[in-house]
């Protein structure tokens, strides 16, 4: 078996297991004033220690969110509420074409049920957005703008986004950018404070935590509506009963994934780079998504598109070579839709359609890389001979 | 004469996965027959509902769960192919036009005949496929010289042939039907589902045209060809009744003539002729119905064409009965006489040869001969 999904979750740590175990048995509301309670609060303030450490945070910057999906929503949403709230004129919303559908159809729905006027921004072939950009669409009307988002790196093609840089730019004008880290964490150097970011999302089960946890870095200036309304556990921004054992095992996590970030990108993305190089041996017509330079994409991912090819088609053959791997492109009803990352890049919609997304991860060996040397090019052949229905 | 193929090898298969019952225990029977299997959904709409409405069987969000749902408890790995494209082309545009001329088509067969053993079945060869499976009652036999026979299922009430009747040689030996060969109610079906653990088990049966969500031809036909008022005339051309739309009839048509005069005999008329060029509806007594024979075209043949005439029994629609005819090629048209008079011959429908059980072939019916005289 090679998996080479990491990008849609990766395997727990060994480390996180150990974390998430030894609370899942324990009793404890972290709101509680009880002995119980003040044990679960303990491990949890501990755990928002270690995230912010690991995340060049504050603690107190740590909004903790049942994963990247709410995460995103509150940070788009609630920042788009608050800040037309306090001015009414604010209700432009800039974004990338390339997000996550957590945030991009967070965004349509701004625009379709709360006045927003949702524009997007441009992005090179590499999926990129340029500072200029954001400072030509913020400069045309700087007061009617209610916040930026730019993911950090790409979950399809890998792409990194100038985060700093962008940020620099929204700041000038004193517009917040949010940008989704989901994939950057453990990959490249992600540190919050030194962003400029004014929000910044992060999920437990990208990073060898658990599923069901992740965290809006959020700075201490900005105070977003709630999208989830109750207790006010986080912040008074996100309400819920802390999932304590997840919580302490997203920190391990998080911790250990930065720890180690160095070593991925090294070991990992040379892996990585042999990925790419068998795959373009073995079809030389293959075509790689992202940008070409190591230092502009994300060291584990690997996105190629097949000319001819219908992605599912090669997603069937290699699954049943005990490849996994994915188009990188989201269903409608289980049906592949052409990549809207692709799409914004300008890729041909036909084209769009023949992807596979090979993405490493902490398991990833050169077994791996073997298995999809000798596989890619016979699937490809197949792939082309069915055609495109 | 051997039994089929999954007897004696596994194969690769593909198994088309409608979200029912008996395509997800065909696929069940088939993996556990040892084949390698892996399951496949057609998503054949372009803009599907969420949820199924009514008791239907294939185009919705809905059905597509439960299609993964049973391979996930089979264990196969499954997939979803758009198919949406062909399937309007190829069954959905066909399906209009047909009724636009004054015919009427049988969808399911023509799915049969473009999609499920043409685009699918093609595609599955191209990835390495040796077969596709479904959850048809029919049951295919291999000759010693390696051909298929298509035969009616071992339970002839639930029997499908019919509607595979137009499937060639070639496609025959790539067909799988595992559900043909075994003499099982369908309650005995639902019992084997519950027992697999599969959740379909309960669901109910698909009846109407799944492209047509509210089972409303008539609507459906009104929104795609418009109305256009015309004339329903007696057979001697005196006018008893105006309709929208000379599509929205077929012929052996009772109900939903609304014809205000009653017939002179006072006994109920039927719909005896469409005629799209005049828009024109023709009603008469039930012994006007009575046909003597019939024109066929797009012969398609299981194995060789029969040389010569032969005597052969004939179905006419889906779920159909039987009648004995005299059949014989003449220049690529398929020329059949009853023994006995039909009634109630629609135009579009299949006629399917039967020797026996054995399905010989199958060819369109173009035009049909008044049992007393003319050709209507």
């Amino acid at each position: 078996m090679a998996y080479l999904d990491h990008a849609a979750t990766t395997p727990m740590l060994p480390e996180a297991v150990e974390a998430l175990t030894a609370q899942v048995g324990v009793t404890g509301n972290a709101s509680s004033l009880h002995a119980s309670g003040r044990r679960a609060r303990r491990t949890v303030e501990e755990a928002r220690e270690t995230l912010a450490e690991a995340l060049g945070a504050r603690p107190s910057e740590v909004v903790l969110t049942s994963g990247g999906t709410e995460a995103d929503n509150l940070a788009v949403k609630g920042l788009y509420w608050s800040r037309r709230d306090a001015d009414p004129a604010r209700t432009r919303v800039l974004a990338s074409p390339v997000e996550h559908h957590a945030v991009l159809d967070a965004v349509d729905w701004l625009g379709e049920h709360e006045g927003a006027t949702v524009e997007y921004l441009p992005v090179d072939a590499y999926g990129r957005v340029h500072p200029e950009a954001l400072r030509e669409a913020i400069a045309r009307d700087p007061g009617d703008v209610a916040l930026a988002t730019v993911m950090w790196a790409n979950n399809e093609i890998g792409t990194l986004m100038p985060v700093r840089e962008l940020a620099e730019v929204a700041a000038e004008f004193g517009v917040p950018l949010h940008a989704d880290a989901v994939q950057a964490v453990g990959q490249v150097p992600v540190d919050f404070a030194t962003s400029g970011l004014a929000a910044m999302t992060v999920s437990g089960h990208k990073i060898g935590g658990p599923y069901g946890i992740g965290a809006l870095l959020l700075g201490r200036a900005h105070a977003p509506v709630p999208v989830l309304h109750g207790g006010g556990q986080e912040r008074h921004v996100r309400s819920g009963t802390l999932d304590v054992p997840a919580v302490a095992s997203f920190a391990v996590a998080a911790r250990l994934a930065t720890e180690r970030r160095a070593w991925f990108a090294r070991e990992i993305g040379a892996l990585r780079d042999e990925l790419a190089e068998a795959v373009r041996t073995a079809v030389p017509d293959a075509i790689l998504g992202g940008d070409p330079a190591p230092e502009g994409r994300l060291p584990a991912n690997a996105h190629f598109t097949f000319p001819g090819c219908e992605g599912d088609s090669l997603l069937l053959l290699l699954d049943a070579q005990g490849i996994e791997c994915s188009t990188g492109s989201a269903c409608t009803a289980g049906v592949a839709q052409p990549s809207h990352v692709l799409l914004a890049t300008g890729t041909d919609p036909a084209l769009a359609r023949g992807t596979l997304r090979f993405s490493l991860g902490h398991t990833s060996t050169a077994a791996d890389v073997e298995a999809v040397a000798k596989a890619i090019g016979p699937a490809v052949e197949r792939a082309r001979a069915a055609g495109l229905t | 004469m051997t039994d089929i193929p999954q007897r004696t090898r596994p194969l690769r298969v593909l198994a088309a996965m409608s979200g029912g019952v008996d395509s997800a225990v065909a696929a069940a029977r088939a993996a556990e027959a040892g084949h390698d299997v892996t399951g496949v959904h057609l998503a054949l709409s372009a803009n599907p509902q969420s949820f199924r409405t009514g008791a239907r069987g294939c185009c919705t969000i809905e059905d597509s769960r439960d299609a993964r749902r049973a391979a996930d408890v089979i264990g196969i790995p499954f997939y979803v192919w758009d198919l949406a494209d062909r399937f309007r082309e190829d069954v959905v545009e066909d399906f209009v036009a047909e009724y636009e001329a004054g015919r009427t088509p049988n969808p399911c067969l023509r799915c049969n005949e473009k999609i499920k053993f043409a685009a699918l079945l093609d595609k599955a060869l191209a990835l390495g496929f040796d077969a596709v499976c479904t959850g048809h009652y029919a049951k295919v036999l291999v000759r010693p010289d390696g051909t298929r026979e298509l035969h009616r299922a071992s339970d002839l009430a639930k029997d499908q042939s019919y509607v595979l009747g137009v499937l060639d040689d070639r496609q025959l030996a790539h067909a799988l039907f595992p559900l043909g060969d075994t003499l099982t109610t369908k309650d005995e079906i639902r019992a084997e589902a519950e027992r697999r653990g599969l959740a379909v088990a309960k669901k109910p049966d698909s009846h109407d045209i799944c492209f047509i969500a509210d089972g409303d031809t008539q609507g459906f036909l009104a929104d795609r060809l418009g109305k256009a008022e015309g004339a329903i005339v007696d057979e001697s051309g005196a006018r008893v009744g105006t309709h929208e739309g000379a599509y929205g009839f077929t012929i052996g048509q009772r109900k939903g003539l609304r014809i205000g005069t009653p017939a002179p005999d006072g006994k109920p008329r039927y719909v005896l002729d469409i005629s799209p060029v005049t828009n024109t509806v023709t009603v008469g007594p039930a012994a006007s119905l009575d046909v003597g024979g019939l024109r066929a075209v797009r012969p398609r043949w299981c194995g060789t064409a029969p040389s010569g005439p032969g005597t052969y029994t004939a179905q006419l629609r889906a779920h159909g009965g039987e009648s004995e005819v005299r059949a014989e090629l003449v220049d690529g048209t398929l020329e059949v006489t009853f023994a006995e008079p039909v009634r109630g011959v629609a135009p579009g429908q299949a006629i399917v040869l039967y020797d026996g059980t054995r399905v010989v072939g199958s060819a369109t019916i173009a035009s049909t001969v008044r049992a007393t005289a003319g050709v209507s």
